[in-house]
């Protein structure tokens, strides 16, 4: 049967592109009795003129079955209304009223899934090759029938668009899957073998399940093609676990490159520096408020108020924290920690107070929602990609502005000998200054970032605080190379181990880890080895 | 061979107590207390010592000098266990390998080190101080249920004379003058009665009277202990020396009296003669 | 001074002021809320009793990190953990002392019958036995603190990086007792407990009989403390703190020295948690969280460290203020604690007995340097 339509086919489809070159623009319409038989009658009849439709391959049928599915259109013995905002004949397309007792047409599922995929195949003839690929990846999936796969094969062969063409290979595939043929099945193994995707491994196995496939020989070739795709799959789901580990690196590149400043070249421990991000987020809520109340058309373009506007604010709270507090406690780290837990613990019953307990919403622009499809099993979130973007961005202003600005070379030089810097003439007090600023500041960046992917609440920086002392442990003091290979050797071993064990137990593998490792490298990754008084 | 018989009389007593680690006989048959063959030691690619090799004898008293960064103190802390060695070998006496014992088992091995910058118990009195160091077993137990031995208090109040605290043996260590804390660094040394002392510029920061009695007591402290001195004031160590190395980035650049020295070219020129 | 000679511990004066500390708390404090009547401005209600029950623990505890922080130098963000696991320890026992009076009626605890097991897992086993259970209050504390402290003492670890570590520890028993899994209750920890030695738990008696053993334990702890920070070993400890590079080179392996204090001070905390547990009535994974453990050290620095009095006046004064606080200004005690934190190392280094001293030392002025030092320790 199948056989014969591809036959009938092959001389059918040079008239049919001839057709539709001519038509494609015209109104092509349904002829009356076929609306009446998809509208009308059994479940059965009904698909089977939808599998007449698809074969005609004609566009125009596209509106009629799209208010079908949307359940628009009623009917009365011969006689079909189409309900929107007023009544039409949905054959003459005459304004109506529409009879009391008209009846529903009523959709099962299967009849609503057939009329999804009809609608699918007939957008393949659309002249946007977007929405031919939406279309093609729309049929991946659905019921074989004989009638799409007609019209399938036919646009498949002048299908000029290499993504449309590959996916519709899929689809065709998947559907000549269950043909009698033998070689137009190994044929199709071979191309669904090309897909690495869940979906073709689920027709593949599914087709070995009872009583699918008998012959031993494409047996054979579906299991092989099985083993293939799961070990595809399987380097897909590593790459997705590098990329995540990777996004979550980042971050906490962002949150330990402040704390290598103020730790690694002030000697200061900062537990507020959580709070500091947690004030980042919150000024990226505000940013993002100011915008939808003043400015709604440039909503999408809130963050760029945000960066600047997080850094200043957290900026100024450290740099008011170093004259109040830590000015006093230099030299002795231990004060400093327990002084900022203090600080921490203000900040963040501060937020309480102004902003409330709960969390708020802050929405992510239209430009950052979204993804990057590599593969069936392989998306990169768009803000995941532009977190880590951003935190190269923030590293090399970082390492431009340490080691090529005066600021840069200051806090080098009170990094290394404090009393000589200042007998140079270096405003020492200012530089520690400006220093705990700059820290506290990459710790806002750090909370703008994010507020992108997580929930902005007061103790948003208590949950990366052990984290980011992690890296700043790891990676060793005051170095900012040691910090960015710690930052990305955490993220990506924590989330490898997350796909093992779960978030929990790789979180206590991961601290097990770094506690080893001192033992091997007590100056972490990095430190400078050298003669040490004391 | 008299020196060397003080030496070896010594080993029992540093043997008798003690279950927390027995030292190997210090075994100094060979008159040699100590020896340094090809150390090697680099930081970050930088060679503090260079292949060095150096002996000192039983009983000697050495002097060694140096520009800055010649390797002094590093040196020391090679001796002590502070820095491991990339290569080489340090030896005290012929069996004892330094470079496998910790800090403490160095120390309690019988050397013992003073600080360029004087590091005493500052919240602890003096007494406290010298007591910490007495020798004695050092372990936990000891030092929860043991108490001082007639012998040990009457040392401590020896070392007190000789260093000439004996008035403010009540004092915290942290209010003593300078000069005074070296003293008082120097009597913890004694009172853990090392065969080797190491020193490191023992009389920077003091008075002249200080630094003069500070020599009479190496000079009568060589003989019994072997004693080795980083110096940098040159009339102090013209006043105790009789023989001097002299190192120059991380190697040894000369050795000899100190005359032999003095007239030494290459030393003229890369340190003297500057 | 030796260990053994306990009377030489404390002079003449301050074994009196200790005697009345004891009979104070164990003879008149139970009085006055027993046999006093309810409107008496004697009474002390059942809550004061076991809100101090409470503070005494937490005394215990500030006990504890003193010895490790004020006299060794080492500061611990992770004792929390120590203390919530003696608790968890002792709380072992109480949740078997439920027997079949939990909700589902089975032998099992309520959170297990929940998660469907059938049987108590391998670390429970014996946990019935009271002896067994009170071993591990001390055993578990000491082991963990042993393998973590040889760790991180032997690579040297010092100074903020210990804190970070610690606290790390910490941070990661908090997420493992949050699983449900791991066979402690999860979240919600233990609670309802029953009996303690057959006996009910609620009973007036009962909190009295707790809390007077809290107290005995406490000054039994604080004697140990003293006499071991007036040995020999406790002036090691010091030094350690001042000047490690001395301690090993006068031939003291500070290894052995910090691992004893440190293993000894979680023990301690183990007690402490066992104290606390059948006080309180529960026992939960938030006790581990890092938070908790800092607030102890702000404890010790409040009342004064490298004393072993300060800390106990620096857990009461801040927990007193704790309780006070957050019934009559919720919002605000946050901010109190926080500003505790910085004005205490701003401005106490010494804590308040330092300032006390400080004041002491003002009106003896005139009095011999030497002795004046004495005064001080």
């Amino acid at each position: 049967m199948i056989k014969t339509q591809l036959a009938m086919m092959k001389i059918l489809y040079p008239v049919a592109v001839f057709l539709l070159l001519v038509h494609a623009t015209q109104s092509w319409a349904l002829t009356p009795e076929q609306k009446l038989n998809l509208a009308t009658g059994d479940n059965d009849s009904r698909i089977t003129a939808l599998g007449k439709v698809s074969e005609s391959g004609d566009v125009s049928a596209i509106a009629y079955l799209q208010s079908l599915d949307d359940d628009a259109i009623k009917f009365k013995g011969n006689q079909l209304f189409l309900v929107g905002d007023s009544v039409t004949d949905a054959i003459t397309g005459k304004s109506v009223t529409l009879p009391d007792d008209a009846e529903d047409v009523v959709n099962n599922n299967q009849m609503r899934s057939e009329l999804d995929a009809t609608i699918a195949a007939l957008k393949l003839f659309s002249k946007d090759p977007k929405v031919r690929l939406e279309s093609a990846k729309a049929l991946i999936g659905t019921d074989p029938s004989e009638g799409r796969l007609t019209l399938i094969k036919r646009v498949e062969k002048t299908e000029t668009d290499e993504a449309v063409k590959a996916t519709l290979a899929q689809v065709s595939a998947s559907i000549e899957i269950n043909s009698p043929n033998k070689d137009t099945r190994m044929a199709a193994v071979a191309k669904l073998k090309e897909g690495a995707n869940p979906n073709n491994k689920e027709i593949l196995a599914s087709r070995l399940e009872g009583d699918g496939e008998k012959d031993p020989e494409v047996r054979l070739a579906i299991q092989a093609a099985l083993n293939s795709i799961e070990s595809q799959m399987a380097v897909y789901d590593k790459i997705g676990q590098a990329f995540t580990g990777l996004s979550l690196g980042s971050i906490l590149l962002l949150a330990a490159l402040g704390l290598a400043v103020t730790y690694g070249l002030m000697g200061v421990i900062n537990m507020a520096h959580g709070e500091m991000m947690m004030i980042g987020a919150y000024a990226t809520y505000l940013a993002q408020t100011f915008f939808q109340r003043f400015l709604p058309g440039y909503f999408d373009w809130y963050l760029l108020l945000a960066v600047p506007f997080a850094f200043v604010v957290t900026a100024a709270i450290g740099i008011v924290i170093e004259r109040l507090v830590l000015r006093h406690l230099y030299g002795r780290p231990l004060e400093t920690l327990l002084a900022t837990w203090g600080v921490s613990l203000i900040l963040m019953q501060l937020v309480r107070t102004v902003f409330g307990a709960q969390n708020v919403e802050v929405e992510n622009p239209v430009w950052m929602s979204g993804g990057v499809q590599l593969a069936a099993n392989l998306i990169l979130p768009n803000n995941r990609i532009c977190i880590i973007a951003f935190a190269i961005a923030v590293l090399i202003m970082m390492w431009l502005l340490i080691t090529k600005t005066r600021l840069g070379l200051f806090i080098r030089a009170v990094t290394q000998n404090r009393g000589m810097a200042s007998c140079t003439g270096v405003n020492t007090s200012k530089v520690d200054a400006m220093a705990f600023g700059l820290g506290s500041g990459i710790a806002g960046l750090a909370g703008v970032a994010l507020s992108q992917i997580g929930n902005v609440g007061p103790a948003l920086g208590q949950s990366y605080i052990v984290d980011s002392f992690m890296v700043v442990v790891l990676g060793g003091v005051g170095q900012l190379a040691g910090a960015v290979y710690a930052a990305l050797g955490l993220g990506i071993v924590s989330k490898f181990l997350e796909g093992i064990a779960g978030a929990v137990l790789a979180k206590i593998f991961v601290l097990v880890i770094i506690i080893v490792f001192i033992q091997k490298r007590p100056q972490g990754l990095f430190a400078f080895k050298g003669r040490s008084l004391d | 061979m008299a020196e060397l018989s003080i030496v070896e009389a010594e080993i029992p007593s540093s043997q008798a107590k003690g279950p927390m680690y027995q030292p190997d006989v210090l075994d100094t048959r060979h008159g040699v207390i100590l020896y340094m063959e090809d150390i090697t030691v680099s930081f970050d690619g930088f060679r503090a010592l260079n292949n060095l090799s150096l002996a000192i004898d039983v009983g000697e008293l050495r002097c060694i000098i140096g520009p800055n960064g010649a390797g002094k103190t590093t040196l020391q802390d090679v001796i002590t266990g502070k820095t491991r060695p990339d290569s080489g070998s340090v030896f005290f006496g012929q069996t004892i390998n330094c470079s496998k014992l910790s800090e403490p088992q160095i120390a309690q091995a019988g050397i013992g080190r003073k600080f360029q910058k004087p590091t005493v118990f500052e919240q602890h009195t003096v007494y406290e101080n010298l007591e910490l160091a007495i020798k004695a077993d050092k372990g936990i137990w000891n030092s929860l249920f043991g108490s001082l031995t007639g012998y040990q208090k009457d040392r401590i109040n020896e070392i007190l004379e000789t260093i000439n605290l004996t008035s403010s043996f009540k004092s915290r260590a942290g209010l003593l003058s300078h000069g005074q804390k070296q003293w008082l660094e120097i009597g913890m040394l004694l009172a853990q009665e090392p065969s080797l002392l190491l020193l490191d510029e023992p009389v920077a920061g003091m008075t002249d009277y200080e630094t003069e009695r500070t020599a009479e007591l190496l000079n009568s402290l060589a003989g019994k202990h072997s004693l080795m001195v980083v110096e940098h004031d040159m009339d102090f160590v013209n006043s105790i020396a009789r023989k001097v190395t002299v190192l120059h980035q991380g190697s040894v650049l000369a050795e000899g009296t100190m005359d032999e020295v003095q007239n030494n070219e290459q030393v003229i020129e890369v340190y003297l003669g500057r | 001074m030796n260990f053994k000679s306990i009377s030489g511990l404390y002079d003449s004066r301050s074994w009196t002021y200790l005697g009345i500390a004891v009979a104070f708390l164990c003879l008149i404090f139970p009085a006055m809320n027993l046999l006093t009547p309810v409107d008496s401005l004697f009474h002390i209600s059942d809550y004061t009793v076991a809100l101090s029950g409470k503070i005494l623990c937490y005394a215990i505890v500030a006990l504890a990190i003193d010895l490790v922080w004020g006299y060794t130098g080492i500061l611990s963000l992770g004792h929390g953990l120590f203390f919530a696991i003696g608790g968890y320890a002792f709380g072992m026992y109480l949740m078997r002392q439920i027997g079949l009076d939990g909700s589902y009626h089975s032998n099992l605890p309520d959170f297990m019958v929940f998660l469907d097991w059938k049987a108590y897992p391998w670390y429970w086993k014996f946990t019935d036995h009271l002896w067994y259970a009170l071993f591990l209050v001390v055993a578990v504390p000491g082991v963990l603190a042993f393998i973590f402290g040889f760790f991180a003492f032997r690579s040297r670890i010092k100074g903020v990086y210990f804190s970070i570590i610690t606290q790390a520890m910490t941070y990661a028993f908090m997420l493992l007792f949050f699983r449900n899994e791991t066979g402690f209750g999860g979240n919600n920890g233990f609670t309802d407990f029953k009996r303690l030695m057959g006996y009910s738990i609620t009973t007036p008696h009962m909190r009295l009989f707790l809390f007077v053993l809290t107290c005995v334990t406490l000054i039994s702890l604080l004697i140990v403390s003293r006499a071991i920070v007036n040995s020999k070993f406790g002036r090691v400890l010091t030094a350690i703190r001042d000047a490690e590079s001395r301690v090993m080179f006068s031939g003291y392996n500070p290894l052995h020295y910090k691992l004893a204090i440190w293993t000894f001070s979680a023990m301690v905390c183990g007690i402490a948690g066992a104290l606390y547990v059948p006080q309180v009535g529960i026992i939960n994974p938030s006790e581990m969280s890092p938070s908790n453990s800092i607030e102890i050290a702000i404890w010790a620095a409040v009342g004064g460290r490298g004393t072993l009095i300060g800390p106990l006046l620096g857990a009461g004064i801040v927990n007193g203020l704790k309780s006070y606080f957050t019934e009559a200004f919720p919002e605000y005690w946050l901010y109190f604690l926080g500003l505790l934190f910085i004005l205490s190392t701003l401005y106490l280094p010494k804590g308040v007995v330092g300032l006390i001293n400080q004041l002491k030392e003002k009106k003896l002025i005139k009095m011999d340097p030497a002795n004046k030092l004495e005064e001080v320790k």
